[in-house]
């Protein structure tokens, strides 16, 4: 292979489709309500990624950090073409803002020594943009953030259109270098071929769940369907902190040196709306009341 | 204890010699925040040739601008940038460095953050500063930067702290800080910083740059008739902008109407738009999204027209009108027409 990718993705609560459901009683978001999706712009870089496979010899791996749920976009990637794809998941890592975030994904970059990092720009339940440009940082690497396309690859440095404000610019950067990817391409569906295949995926901590599950299994069945599954390329990668040598003290809450003081819900300002009669009249009167309070005119 | 704290700093954004509204409203904010901390309120301004920048500087307010200037500078990018401002901090410790929320400043903060291992909080639309309890780890800091955002799509609203080393870095929405009238009889220091570069932090090259000014300022309407996916077409766009050609004010519109493709993405008012708040917004059409809300939810006047009555802009708006936007319009033009003349 001449290019290594490695795609970091996330699953998120989808929170650009908040229901009256996802909203508890006292204001606070019940995650537990919303469905979890993979986040919309990390399937913008995972489309990136696979184009470049298809024009340049690469392998794409991905990877996430999350509980043990999360390898269901794990799956996802399998199935729209990703190569491997690997779960980093420990409860070390529970609590951890953008600056943990970064510090445990560059320990995960650091044991696959990739040519290009790939992220989507941001994810939709912080917003906050930080993960991909802090990764960037802690593996000392350049960064060419919110990109677009990416025009050429070769001779040991990428050439990438990115978005700026009111236009774009095309950025020459040497590698290995980080992008993150915003929203302008399409991603492609999963393939009929590849759910077929991947979709026994599993985690070395799913199989084992699913043999404690069934109370008819012989001792040794568990390896042996661990190494049948592994030679047919369908384990899933499973780390914990101490498996990426990640430092406790720069993980999780540990690792976060911002703390949420409190959390409030929005509430709307609730002034009493008066109502206007959509007839020439009522109009007629609303618009006099605002030249005359001198809103307009 | 009587530990002196560092200045406040405000990274000043400039694209071709022109500041950036956001870094104006920044030096006005931190000029609140140096106050109440006693102490001073320093721009930090990169680019080739900009010196002529400081006397803007010191007029909005700042007591110091820290210029740092070089060919390599300019333009932007943002392994140079992180570079020049890490070593100014390693220099001279301030307490709390602030940044537009732009897309520059949310490539280069966490950049800068990360090496310095300090918290960042991205998209602040409040500042303030307060004391805090730290009950889980028993600590209590005084005099701490609140930085308050959005979360969660914007269905929350979050406090938060930075508790490690300086600088309490943020990035901060662009049009929430008010910006106030300068002073040009405000005077200030300027202090020029030598800029040493390695060839890495020069690595990533400029080849093309392809720009334009925005084609409408949202800002500075003072009367803003703005669309959303009610509206039903681009077609139907013509009329809010007769409505707004009659009032004196601008089109906007909400993210369902500019992914609709039916208007530019430079008029979309929100949280992934522009933040406003004039005198009268009229909503067209706009079911009142969160994210929406929270870019004009400041409006002086707020007129929704809707055909649903249970829509939620209704809930924030000063006059509601259910009714279809083909006929509302029209009244409406022909209304202020009839009083004016």
């Amino acid at each position: 292979m001449k290019y290594t990718i490695l795609v970091f993705v996330k699953q998120v609560p989808d929170t650009q489709n908040i229901t009256g459901d996802a909203m508890k009683a006292d204001g606070t978001v019940n995650r537990a309500a919303l469905p979890a999706i993979f986040n919309p712009e990390d399937l913008n870089a995972l489309e990136l990624a696979l184009q470049l496979k298809d024009r340049y010899d690469a392998k794409v791996t991905v990877a996430t950090m999350g509980p043990p749920a999360a390898t269901e976009v794990l799956r996802n990637a399998l199935y729209r073409g990703a190569d491997e794809a690997m779960l980093l998941t420990d409860r070390a890592f529970a609590g951890a803002d953008t600056l943990a975030t970064s510090y445990a994904l560059s320990c995960v970059a650091k044991q696959i020594k990739p040519d290009l990092i790939l992220c989507g720009r941001q994810a939709i339940d912080g917003d906050t943009a930080q993960v991909g440009p802090q990764l960037a940082e802690k593996l000392h690497v350049p960064q060419i953030c919110y990109v677009e396309e990416v025009v050429a690859l070769d001779s040991g440095k990428i050439t990438a259109r990115r978005a700026i404000e009111g236009g774009y610019e095309i950025l020459e950067s040497p590698l290995p270098c980080l992008l993150t990817v915003v929203d302008a391409n399409t991603p492609r569906p999963e393939a009929a071929k590849r759910i077929m295949k991947f979709k026994r995926a599993v985690t070395p901590g799913e199989l084992k769940k699913r043999f404690a599950d069934a109370d008819y299994t012989e001792a040794g069945d568990l390896a042996a369907a661990e190494s049948s599954l592994a030679a047919k390329g369908l384990i899933i990668k499973e780390l914990n902190a101490a498996a990426v040598h990640a430092d406790p003290k720069r993980i999780g809450l540990a690792g976060s040196p911002t703390k949420v003081k409190n959390i409030e819900s929005v509430v709307l300002s609730g002034g009493e709306a008066k109502e206007v009669a959509a007839t020439a009249e009522g109009i007629n009167l609303l618009i006099h009341e605002l030249i005359t309070d001198h809103t307009l005119g | 204890m009587t530990q002196k704290i560092g200045n406040v700093w405000v990274f000043i954004e400039q694209e071709g010699g022109k500041i950036a509204d956001v870094s104006l409203e920044l030096v006005c904010k931190g000029r609140e925040l140096a106050d109440r901390l006693k102490v001073k309120l320093e721009a930090v301004l990169l680019g080739d040739k900009i010196e002529k920048l400081a006397d803007t500087l010191y007029s909005y307010g700042c007591d110091t601008v820290i210029l740092a200037e070089d060919k390599r500078l300019e333009p932007f990018t943002v392994l140079a940038y992180a570079r020049v401002i890490m070593d100014l901090i390693k220099a001279h410790k301030p307490n709390i460095l602030l940044f537009g929320a732009t897309m520059k400043g949310r490539e280069l903060a966490p950049r800068i953050a990360s090496e310095k291992l300090a918290g960042l909080t991205a998209d602040c639309t409040n500042l303030k500063i307060d004391d805090f309890d730290d009950k889980v780890n028993g600590k209590s800091y005084k005099d701490k930067l609140m930085q308050i955002r959005p979360a969660f799509g914007g269905n929350i609203i979050a406090t938060i702290v930075n508790t490690w080393d300086d600088p309490q870095m943020v990035t901060v929405r662009e049009g929430v800080m008010k910006m106030d009238r300068p002073d040009a009889s405000r005077k200030g220091n300027l202090v020029r910083v030598d800029v040493s570069l390695t060839d890495a932090e020069t690595a990533i090259k400029v080849i093309k740059r392809v720009r334009e000014e925005k084609s409408v300022d949202l800002k500075g309407a003072q009367i803003i008739v703005a669309g959303g996916y009610g509206v039903g077409s681009a077609d139907n766009f013509k009329l809010l902008r007769k409505l707004a050609e009659t009032l004196g004010g601008e089109v906007a519109a909400s993210r369902a109407a500019v992914d609709a493709g039916w208007i530019d993405h430079d008029h979309q008012v929100g949280q992934t738009g522009v933040t406003v708040r004039p005198k009268l917004y009229i909503a067209c059409g706009i079911s009142g999204a969160i994210q929406h809300r929270a870019g004009m939810a400041e409006s002086k006047k707020i007129i929704a027209i809707n055909t649903d009555p249970n829509a939620p802009i209704f809930q924030i708006a000063h006059y509601k009108i259910v009714g279809d936007l083909n006929d509302v319009l029209p009244k409406l033009i022909n209304a202020f027409k009839a009083k004016v003349q």
